[in-house]
């Protein structure tokens, strides 16, 4: 450590190499390479001499092949004729489905169990306390399978909304929950602009974004005013309409029409289906990540201290602009970075889809594909990949965020 | 005395204290603060109510009304004849399988029982600091132990293993006070010695005290239980060694941990235990077998190493620089500054963090059941749900599995918000 201070000898001994600090980490590092090259050498011999005695190869051939089995959930194009690549692509999209529903809800519900469990009524913060501590140490794979179990044990056959006078009905004749999965309704266009059904639905997200930027732009606009007049304008009215009516317009050109689900013969057509599998892995992942969230928003807000909200008001700022403008701020520097590896959390864990045969990255590409092709080193190679790769780009995320929001001191 | 006859009354005594009024005070008082004290606060209280409600009235009758004495399900459903009831006596049948698996001996099960309550014994004097220190030799004896009375077999292994560690220790306590270096590497070498040496008295028969048990025998929560003490206590060592490593000065050394931990802790459990299932075995010389249950050890210590390596990497980052130069100007090398100065504390800060890894990872071993390993959930999913007698006793067993692991980890939260309390030596 501190090299300056050793005084110079004549002359080089083989125990320098230990105890002289100028070469010590030099000798460690070697010894260190040695073993590393040593194990790796040791392992990957093990592995040519393993395959060749079982007449194998690393090959990622069986891509190209056809994958030979169904997937109830997908996202884009896929049947039993699709290659194995394919299937992975479709595992890849599931992956990703399930965990953005997961995060978009688990947040929602760990705010509002986070925000009410600092009430102060007695009764609602004790029923979230005991909420956060029963899902909390409880595994997800239970919580997983309790929900499962729920979607498809206790939630009626299709044939019960059968007859004259059904067992069960719809709710608001919208819904249909049955032990196949939920059946939502599901928009569609009379008249589309294109003619893939995807591009439509980007056309919209584009007026979406537009609008953002609007709202952007008007909210600027406000502040210049006020800037240059202190009076800011009403903006609510503007902001709402640059929302609403450029999206309503497009989605009046295009006919949008909704399709309801209707029972035809034993089961039910029409609409959107989600599978249970899907539903059970979105909202156990979301309760049980939530309980989670809900202490992290917790220690965020009690991290801000009081004095903060009493210089705050003796400022003189009302109660609903100590929170917006002085609270919240400081209380999101330190809610967020456990937020957002929470969300990674959510997306590791949706690995347990497998357990109840939800077909994301982990069921298909190392679950069926790998039993069917029996390629067990090249499968579990690219699953690790893929998450490596996911949680790299949620951690590269993170670390950009933490340094943007970094108490500029000193 | 002049007397004021214009007032028809003069008090003479002071009035005694007024009761406060009703609503301030007692039970009212607190009613109307706590519950009802706005509008808002009036709605929630009366949604909590209701939803309590709804959960008690589902599930009080059906656990007061729940059966024990049946030996199945249709058994149930007769008794029961439509009213809402659990059927519990798929516990109180299948008590044994919940517990040890299917398949381990039910003759030998006083083993892993004794091996549980033992644990405690030794689990003790590392938990509360009060109790006598020589404690901590049986501590130390405690995996011998425990490894004898669950597996069985000659008792010679684990007393080979375990003179290998003394012949380390003796040689490490001969050489480490002169060299760091030179007693750890002789250590490893003298154990190594033992253990090769050791390898030819081991006995090969079958005929001992204790019934050897396979591997592949062990289920149930027992599973769970050992998963979770074995892999945390390997890896805690594993992690501190893993974080020192991220913190050193030598780029190769910090280069390796670098990449071992994040790639770890970028990867789901679920993939690591794949690798344990499928590919390990592909990694160890083609002659040998490593049974399942030490590959997926192997894998699940690697993977809570890492974690924990992060929560003392955290530790060791809290503590003032001061410390580190304090112990350099003292002229403490870097075995002695670790061991000493900075690891004590550190351990101390990252201990929430150690807790809460623990935690999630016994949680984390009911994921073996996907690479069908017969764990609690393994169990539950696979033999018992299968069997014509239990099929569609969902709630009592998956209610039961739950129970259990909230036990155990509100228990472990419990102890770690007790020793944070205990070692907050700090005036705050």
């Amino acid at each position: 450590m501190s090299t300056a201070s050793d005084p110079e000898q004549a002359g080089f001994r083989l125990s320098m190499l230990f105890n002289d600090t100028r070469y010590r980490s030099l000798t460690f590092q070697a010894i260190a390479a040695i073993l590393l090259a040593l194990s790796i050498w040791y392992l990957g011999n093990n592995l040519i001499q393993n395959l060749r005695e079982a007449g194998l190869n690393i090959s990622f051939g069986f891509f190209g092949e056809p994958a030979g089995y169904d997937i109830n959930q997908r996202l884009i194009e896929y049947d039993s004729q699709s290659s194995h690549g394919r299937a992975a692509v479709v595992g890849i999209l599931n992956t990703l489905l399930v965990a953005f529903l997961a995060c978009v809800t688990a947040t929602v519900f760990g705010v509002i169990a986070g925000v009410l469990r600092l009430s102060n009524n007695w009764l609602v913060s004790k029923l979230m306390a005991f909420y956060v501590e029963i899902f909390r140490n409880i595994p997800v794979l239970i919580w997983i399978i309790i929900i499962f179990t729920i979607m498809t044990a206790v939630l009626p056959s299709p044939r019960a909304f059968r007859g004259d006078d059904p067992a069960s009905s719809m709710f608001l004749d919208a819904v249909a929950f049955t032990n196949r999965g939920v059946y939502i309704p599901g928009p569609s266009f009379n008249a589309p602009l294109f003619e893939a059904a995807a591009m439509n639905w980007l056309l919209v997200l584009a007026v979406l974004v537009a609008s953002f930027f609007g709202s952007k732009a008007i909210g600027s606009w406000a502040s210049r005013v006020q800037e240059e007049t202190g009076d800011r304008p009403k903006t609510l009215l503007m902001t709402l309409g640059v929302w609403i009516v450029p999206v309503a317009i497009l989605l009046f050109i295009m006919g949008l029409t909704w399709n309801f689900p209707e029972l035809k013969g034993f089961n039910f057509s029409g609409g959107i289906k989600i599978g249970g599998p899907l539903i059970a892995l979105w909202f156990a992942l979301s309760i049980y990540t939530g309980a989670f969230i809900a202490e992290n928003v917790r220690a965020g807000i009690q991290a801000i201290s009081k004095g903060q909200t009493e210089a705050a008001g003796a400022l003189g700022l009302r109660p609903g602009r100590i929170m917006n403008l002085v609270i919240l701020p400081q209380a999101l520097r330190v809610i967020i970075p456990p937020l957002i590896s929470q969300y990674l959390n959510i997306t590791k864990n949706s690995s347990l889809a497998i357990a109840v045969g939800y077909a994301d990255i982990t069921a298909t590409l190392g679950g069926i594909t790998l039993n069917q092709t029996g390629r067990a080193i090249e499968c579990v190679l690219l699953l690790m990949l893929f998450y490596l790769t996911i949680s790299l780009l949620i951690s590269a995320f993170m670390n950009v965020y933490n340094n943007s929001i970094k108490l500029k001191e000193r | 005395m002049p007397t004021d006859t214009s007032v028809a009354f003069v008090r003479t005594a002071e009035i005694p204290p007024s009761p406060p009024p009703p609503s301030e005070t007692g039970l009212v008082k607190w009613i109307r603060e706590n519950l009802f004290s706005s509008w808002g606060n009036s709605i929630l209280t009366l949604v909590s109510l209701y939803a309590i409600y709804v959960i008690l009235s589902a599930t009080v009758p059906w656990i007061v009304n729940g059966i024990w004495t049946t030996s199945s399900l249709a058994e149930c459903r007769e008794i029961l004849q439509g009213q809402v009831g659990a059927c519990f006596s798929v516990l109180t049948e299948r008590w044994n399988q919940l517990l040890y698996g299917f398949k381990y001996p039910v003759e030998e099960y006083w083993r892993p029982n004794l091996a549980f309550l033992l644990l405690f014994v030794a689990a003790a004097p590392v938990l509360f600091f009060d109790l006598p220190r020589k404690l901590l030799a049986f501590t130390a004896l405690y995996p011998f132990i425990a490894y004898w009375l669950i597996w069985g077999g000659s008792i010679m292994i684990p007393i080979v293993a375990l003179l290998g560690f003394v012949a380390g220790y003796f040689v490490f306590d001969r050489f480490g006070k002169q060299s760091f270096a030179t007693g750890f590497f002789g250590a490893i070498v003298a154990a190594f010695v033992v253990w090769w040496i050791g390898g030819f008295i081991i006995p090969e028969t079958e005929d001992t005290f204790l019934p050897a048990v396979p591997s592949r025998d062990l289920g149930g929560f027992m599973l769970n239980m050992m998963l979770g003490v074995t892999c945390v206590s390997l890896s805690l060592p594993l992690g501190i060694v893993l974080a020192l490593g991220r913190q050193s000065k030598m780029p190769l050394i910090k280069g390796i941990c670098v990449i071992f931990i994040e790639f770890i802790r970028g990867v789901p459990l679920i993939t690591l235990l794949f690798v344990a299932s499928v590919m390990l075995s592909y990694f160890f010389p083609p002659e040998s077998t490593v049974d399942l249950f030490l590959r997926v050890v192997i894998m699940i210590t690697m993977f809570s190493a890492a974690y924990i390596a992060e929560v003392i990497r955290g530790g060791l980052a809290a503590l003032p620089k001061g410390q580190y130069e304090a112990a350099d100007s003292l002229g403490l090398d870097y075995p002695q500054a670790m061991r000493l100065i900075i690891l004590p504390q550190a351990l101390k800060i990252s201990i929430p963090g150690i807790v809460n890894v623990a935690v999630g990872l016994f949680k984390d071993t009911t994921l073996v059941s996907v690479i069908s390993m017969f764990d609690l959930v393994g169990m539950i999913r696979g033999p018992i749900l299968a069997s014509t007698e239990w099929n569609g006793v969902y709630w009592e067993l998956l209610g039961f599995a739950a129970f259990l692991f909230f036990i155990v980890c509100y228990g472990i939260s419990q102890y770690s918000q007790w020793l944070e309390r205990r070692l907050a030596t700090d005036h705050r």
